[in-house]
């Protein structure tokens, strides 16, 4: 039995989401409908009597005050034409989760055991004179996400009146028998073993399957396999398990493998990107410190682990969620921020998270051009990561503080969705160090969280390939905050009384990751794969190894707490299962039942898959050199350039997050007057007790890489510190993260030119190691994914190669933390940090559709004694405002300082620092490196310039109460004279929607 | 000799902001601020009977998915307490016999809406009779507002409060009443506390300084006893002058504005027999 419960709202109830969804119809397809209602409907699968239907939909599932319901038959009267759109089978329905457990609790009764269900879907009820074409065009379009959700279209006169629509029931239906299939890899060619690693999407090169064959023709292993009933053929089980274990994702085999590269002048061969620069540098960092050394735990757990002070750590992570956004944004960017959220909550003995960041890289939302197959509109792809990320990080409680949106066409292919997240773990507990992990043979295998379906099946592997035809629908998840949030509620709790000894976090991979990375610890662990909680019948083994089902923890459990561990998590509503234990027999050993399925040797799961070798040739390349002249009208330029993607305020995105729950909120990402000037870096106090505050903030800066991706690195790196300095942080309690996304940089048929973006990379690890030893701003982790291409037909689209760094530090006393904003008239305007005429890849160039050649170089050094002195003189309170220079350079600086005071300023530019070509417009868009805008009080100026001595830095006029941003030029004449006012709604307008 | 003041702030199944709540009773002075899940409650290993100040946090109770805090109000009406023969509602309705106070803020102010417990004309504290509903924007909103408070309220929590700034972080704050009849008792009774206004104290519909759209611009109500208390915008969020989005260009006491409503409950208990 099926029935129907609809909830729509009363007559006279504004319907929001109707409205907004009437105003996205018409932005974003450019139809004008009259009106949109909606009607959410429960469809509930089971034996339910109609008194306790009834009482279902009068209580939990309809608000009394401004909703109505009906039961089986529809409420839907006024409309032209009716969308319903539903869930897919197996697909996460969050609300129908909640639905079902709320009737349970109303009834006193087990729905579980009485077999009822419920799924949700909802009605678009749209009046307006559209065609059908263009209520399918609404529905796929807009409304639904066919890869993840089923729609119906019913016009007016088709529809049934009486009865309605029919119920629907998104069951799983599969009742597969579980079954391991076996495979003798051992006697296949070339050509054979490639075809499976291909059809299975196992994402496995010729090499990699060679080696595992190779494996199970070893007469020693097969010896070993003899006594768990195995033999020389590779169970189903074995062959994804290695495949995940291997993927680039989880082992970054680019970033491992044995590079020969060559810039034209000299050869060099680098063993590991990883480990000569990443990790060399943080070696390098860390020694130079001694014992000022604040890092506890780098590259070795789920998320890098510092000091904050004696009795706290801080945890910090940015992940990348790029394919799954792709092609479900909500779903995709939703699961990228719970996701990431598990990194630092699984590391060490787990952090409770205090924030999280988001940098999203899109095509512009105005694209007009035909959009290739499989491809979402760059608006709803901003419009689903934006939504997927509010629900994701506000319902679980954390705030959002810092973040960026660029614009690039490149990114149409892919966007690229980053997600970061830091907490805060006390040092010690219960006597012992909390950044560490420690497994002993013989701890209980505990999961925890959610359940395991099909979803996120060959997520690891599916984000190693680029998107193609076959790119599988069951690698798109939706997360789930608040089963995520009970869990880590519950968790903490386990913490904080000792009944775990580790844990860590099911993402990529699976249980096959997870517990695979843990038994490395013990030595081994021994598993049984039908223990595990399903969300629905008919899994096969190997699925339910590798499935990456959301909201998941592993944890070691001492066998002598288990049972307070799971009366606990009973208690907290929270399911928990014991699947086997950890051991020391150097086996990877999976049972389904009493059966063995996989037997793999640790130290080849872990270390068998073999160094690639690869090439990379550098060649810098050359670009025209545009010619045009500087503008008459200055002040309309400014006016364009703040009206820009890239430059222009993300304001509508920031307020849909939450960026103060918790309490500590010291910095905003909006800042000034009216609370709208762009913040360069966020801060919380996380001990609401103390002063003390971490600061975030990051830098990206993808176009330079057009010219070299050593400048854009570089860059990138320095705008990250650059911003960390601007609120105040203190230069010697910074740390940073590094996230690579780059196209696929393996030569091969499909990549040409992979030599060259190899080379690219090559480049930008150089300048990772040369710009954060200069600093002393050392790397504690990160993360590559390095196949965001498209490639459909004939249509290649490649991302320009993009680093994310993300900073995190410590300001001791957040009182002296600076925020962008003008304070007062009469305050005397600098600049610091000399301007030369870098406009390769810049803003300007880009307004002209140039790229030139004069990329920003960053001077380390020199930056480095001008961040010291000015952090100096912010922390003896001598700085009004502090605003770094970077997209649209000096002019826009200077705007966003003014208009988010509200005041006005003069300035002169033959007063800025300045070498090169001696134009007003360079001066006023270059985007060199290192530079800030900075207000000072007249009476601390004195101080200010004794502190800035022996850098560059200079008066270049003063901040006036008359609203005006007036600029004299080179020749002595006003170039820019605008009402603040205006520049400020300029630089408002574009993405305000 | 002056009461105790045991504060209880409720958490678990998607409420968020009990550990600044918690804050805000330890710097008002309370004896007690303890942070209870609610399995503890339906345990019965915690007991709302041995607190006298209940705090509802915000949060996203069950994810807001069948409407804010429905799920939640469910919760509080149909589960029973392990062990001992009652109900959680029951010791509810117990605890505000008792006088004890509840503070409800987003979440919490939404789920003793469609609990009953306010405005809970008549002191009928089980039957719903306004609503909070989604923001006339369609989208959620963090942002800082002025309200007014209204001298003439019996609201314990309010007392010398005059305009003050806090911010709201919600998508379904909309204050919706049943009928004209219970908003005209609502302002008769003057159980309306706060209303969405401008800087200079003037109350409005207009968005955003009435962030969602509120029937007269209600931000905030209380029962008739003045004890139960519910508002939309988080004065937790407010308890130091860095938590203010201009404080690094104001002169601002040290103290945030939010600490008022705990210290106003902290002096009420104090001074009151229970």
């Amino acid at each position: 039995m099926t029935n129907r419960i609809e909830v729509g709202f009363k007559k006279g109830i504004r319907d929001a989401l109707g409205e907004k969804t009437k105003k996205r119809i018409a932005d974003n397809l450019g139809l004008p409908v009259a009106s949109v209602a909606t009607v959410e409907v429960y469809t509930v699968a089971g034996e339910l009597s109609a008194a306790e239907l009834r009482q279902s939909a009068e209580g939990p599932l309809s608000d009394p005050v401004i909703q109505e319901y009906a039961i089986n038959k529809p409420l839907a009267k006024n409309f032209d034409w009716l969308i319903e759109v539903g869930f897919r089978p197996g697909v996460t329905d969050n609300v129908g989760k909640t639905a079902r457990e709320a009737i349970t609790l109303l009834l006193g009764t087990s729905l579980g055991e009485r077999k009822i269900n419920v799924y949700t879907s909802r009605q678009y009820l749209i009046s307006g004179p559209i065609t059908k074409a263009d209520a399918e065009n609404i529905a796929s379009g807009l409304l639904a996400n066919d890869l993840i959700e089923r729609h119906q279209v019913v016009g007016r006169a088709e529809f049934d009146f009486v009865n309605g629509m029919p119920a629907h029931i998104p069951q799983v239906t599969g009742r597969d028998e579980p079954q391991v299939a076996k495979i003798n890899l051992t006697r296949l060619d070339a050509a054979a073993l490639l075809k499976i690693s291909q059809e299975k999407l196992l994402a496995l090169n010729l090499e990699e399957m060679q080696a595992i064959a190779a494996h199970f023709a070893d007469p020693a292993v097969v010896k070993a396999r003899r006594k768990f009933g195995l033999d020389e053929n590779t169970t189903d089980v074995e062959l994804e398990c290695l495949a995940q274990t291997w993927s680039e994702h989880c082992k970054h085999k680019i970033f491992n493998s044995r590079i020969d590269y060559f810039d034209g002048r000299t050869k060099k061969t680098i063993n590991s990107l990883f480990k000569t620069y990443i990790k060399g540098s943080t070696a390098k960092i860390r020694k130079a410190k001694g014992r000022k050394d604040f890092c506890l735990s780098v590259f070795v757990d789920n998320a890098g682990v510092i000091k904050f002070n004696k009795e706290h750590n801080l945890v910090f992570k940015v992940e990348t969620h790029n394919s799954p956004s792709a092609l479900d944004p909500y779903g995709g960017a939703l699961t990228g921020i719970v996701g990431v959220n598990r990194d630092p909550f699984g590391t060490g003995l787990g952090a409770k998270l205090i924030f999280n960041t988001d940098v999203f890289c899109f095509a512009s939302p105005f694209h007009r051009k035909k959009l290739p197959p499989r491809i979402l509109h760059p608006r709803r792809i901003y419009e689903g990561v934006r939504e997927g990320v509010e629900h994701g990080g506000n319902k679980s409680g954390i705030p959002t503080v810092n973040g960026s949106i660029v614009f690039d066409e490149r990114y149409l292919g892919k966007p690229l969705v980053y997600c970061g997240t830091a907490g805060i773990m006390p040092a010690r507990l219960n006597g012992k160090p909390t950044h560490t992990k420690e497994i002993k043979p013989g701890d209980v295998i505990i999961m925890t969280g959610g359940r395991i379906g099909k979803d996120g099946i060959h997520g690891a592997t599916f984000s190693s390939e680029e998107l193609h035809e076959g790119s599988p629908v069951t690698a798109v998840q939706i997360g789930d905050p608040i089963t995520q949030k009970k869990m880590t509620d519950f968790l903490l709790k386990a913490r904080d009384r000792g009944l775990y000894r580790a844990l860590t976090d099911n993402g990529a991979g699976g249980l096959s990751s997870s517990i695979g990375e843990m038994a490395a610890y013990s030595g081994g662990c021994e598993i049984d794969l039908s223990l595990a909680p399903l969300k629905y019948a008919g899994l096969q083994p190997w699925e339910i190894l590798v499935s990456e089902a959301q909201e998941r923890m592993s944890l070691a459990v001492d066998p002598k707490k288990v049972g307070k561990f799971l009366d606990l998590a009973r208690k907290m509503g929270v399911e928990a299962t014991v699947l086997g234990r950890f051991t020391k027999s150097g086996i990877f050993h999976v049972r389904y039942g009493e059966k063995t399925v996989a037997c793999l040797d640790m130290d080849f799961l872990h270390d068998g898959v073999p160094q690639m070798k690869l090439s990379a040739r550098w060649k810098a390349p050359k670009h025209a050199e545009p010619v045009f002249a500087a503008p008459a009208n200055l002040g309309k330029a400014l006016s364009q350039m703040l009206s820009r993607l890239n430059i222009c305020s993300k304001e509508s995105v920031v307020r849909q997050y939450d960026h103060e729950v918790q309490g500590g909120s010291v910095v905003k990402p909006l800042v000034g007057a009216q609370n709208d000037g762009p913040s360069d870096a966020g801060i919380v106090r996380p001990v609401l007790d103390s002063m003390e505050g971490v600061v975030v903030a990051h830098g990206i800066c993808p176009r330079l890489s057009d010219i070299d991706a050593y400048h854009m690195t570089a860059c990138a790196i320095d705008e990250a510190v650059r911003n960390a300095v601007a609120v105040g942080v203190d230069l010697d309690h910074l740390a940073g993260l590094d996230n690579f996304c780059w196209c696929d940089p393996v030569k091969s048929a499909k990549t040409p030119d992979g030599d060259y973006k190899l080379a690219q990379l090559v480049r930008s690890n150089m300048a990772i190691y040369d710009i954060t030893t200069a600093y002393g701003v050392p790397c504690i982790s990160g993360k590559d994914s390095m196949k965001n291409d498209y490639s459909i037909g004939k249509t290649k689209i490649s991302v320009p190669p993009t680093l994310l760094y993300s900073v995190i530090g410590k300001i001791p006393d957040v009182r002296k933390a600076v925020t962008m904003d003008a304070k007062r008239p009469q305050d005397l305007v600098y600049v610091l940090g000399e301007t030369r005429d870098e406009l390769g890849g810049s803003e300007w160039f880009a307004q002209h559709n140039a790229v030139g050649n004069k990329v920003p170089q960053v001077d380390a050094k020199k930056a480095m004694r001008l961040y010291r002195a000015l952090s100096q003189a912010i922390r003896a309170g001598l700085v009004a405002s502090c605003h770094d220079c970077s997209d649209g350079g000096l002019a826009v600086a200077l705007a966003e300082t003014a208009f988010a005071g509200g005041l006005g300023l003069n300035v002169d530019l033959k007063d800025v620092p300045y070498r090169g070509k001696k134009r007003d417009d360079y001066i006023l868009f270059s985007e060199t490196a290192s530079r800030f805008v900075v207000t000072v009080r007249p009476q601390d100026k004195t101080k200010f310039d004794k502190r800035m001595k022996g850098n560059v830095a200079r008066e270049i006029g003063f901040v006036t109460g008359d609203g005006l941003m007036q600029v004299s030029g080179l020749s002595g004449k006003t170039i820019i004279q605008e009402k603040i006012g205006k520049l400020k709604e300029a630089w408002q307008k574009p993405l305000n929607f | 000799m002056a009461n105790k003041v045991k504060a209880i702030i409720l958490t678990g199944n998607g409420t968020n902001c009990e550990m600044e709540m918690a804050h805000a009773c330890k710097l008002a002075g309370a004896d007690r601020y303890d942070i209870v899940h609610i399995s503890e409650l339906l345990f019965g290993e915690k007991r709302l009977s041995d607190y006298n100040f209940l705090n509802l946090p915000g949060g996203f109770l069950d994810g807001d998915d069948l409407g804010s805090a429905k799920a939640g109000a469910n919760r509080f009406l149909h589960a029973p307490i392990s062990g001992a023969n009652e109900m959680l509602i029951e010791e509810l309705l117990k605890f505000i016999n008792a006088g004890g106070l509840i503070l409800g803020v987003c979440n919490g102010f939404q789920l003793m809406v469609k609990l009953g417990l306010l405005p809970a004309l008549s002191g009928n504290f089980t039957r719903q009779s306004a609503t909070l509903t989604f923001n006339d924007s369609g989208r959620f909103e963090d942002r800082w507002v002025y309200l007014r408070a209204n001298a003439q309220s019996p609201c314990v929590f309010t007392k010398e409060l005059d305009t003050v700034y806090y911010p709201v972080r919600h998508g379904e704050g909309k204050f919706v009443p049943e009928s004209n009849a219970i908003l005209e008792q609502i302002e008769r009774k003057n159980l309306t506390v706060f209303q969405y206004g401008n800087a200079d104290g003037s109350v409005t519909m207009d968005y955003p300084a009435n962030p969602n759209g509120s029937v007269r611009a209600i931000a905030g109500i209380c029962n008739e006893s003045g004890r139960l208390f519910g508002l939309m915008p988080h004065p937790e969020a407010f308890l130091h002058r860095t938590n203010h989005p201009r404080w690094t260009r104001e002169d601002l006491p040290e103290e945030g504005q939010g600490l008022a409503i705990f210290k106003n409950a902290v002096a009420f208990i104090r001074g009151k027999e229970f």
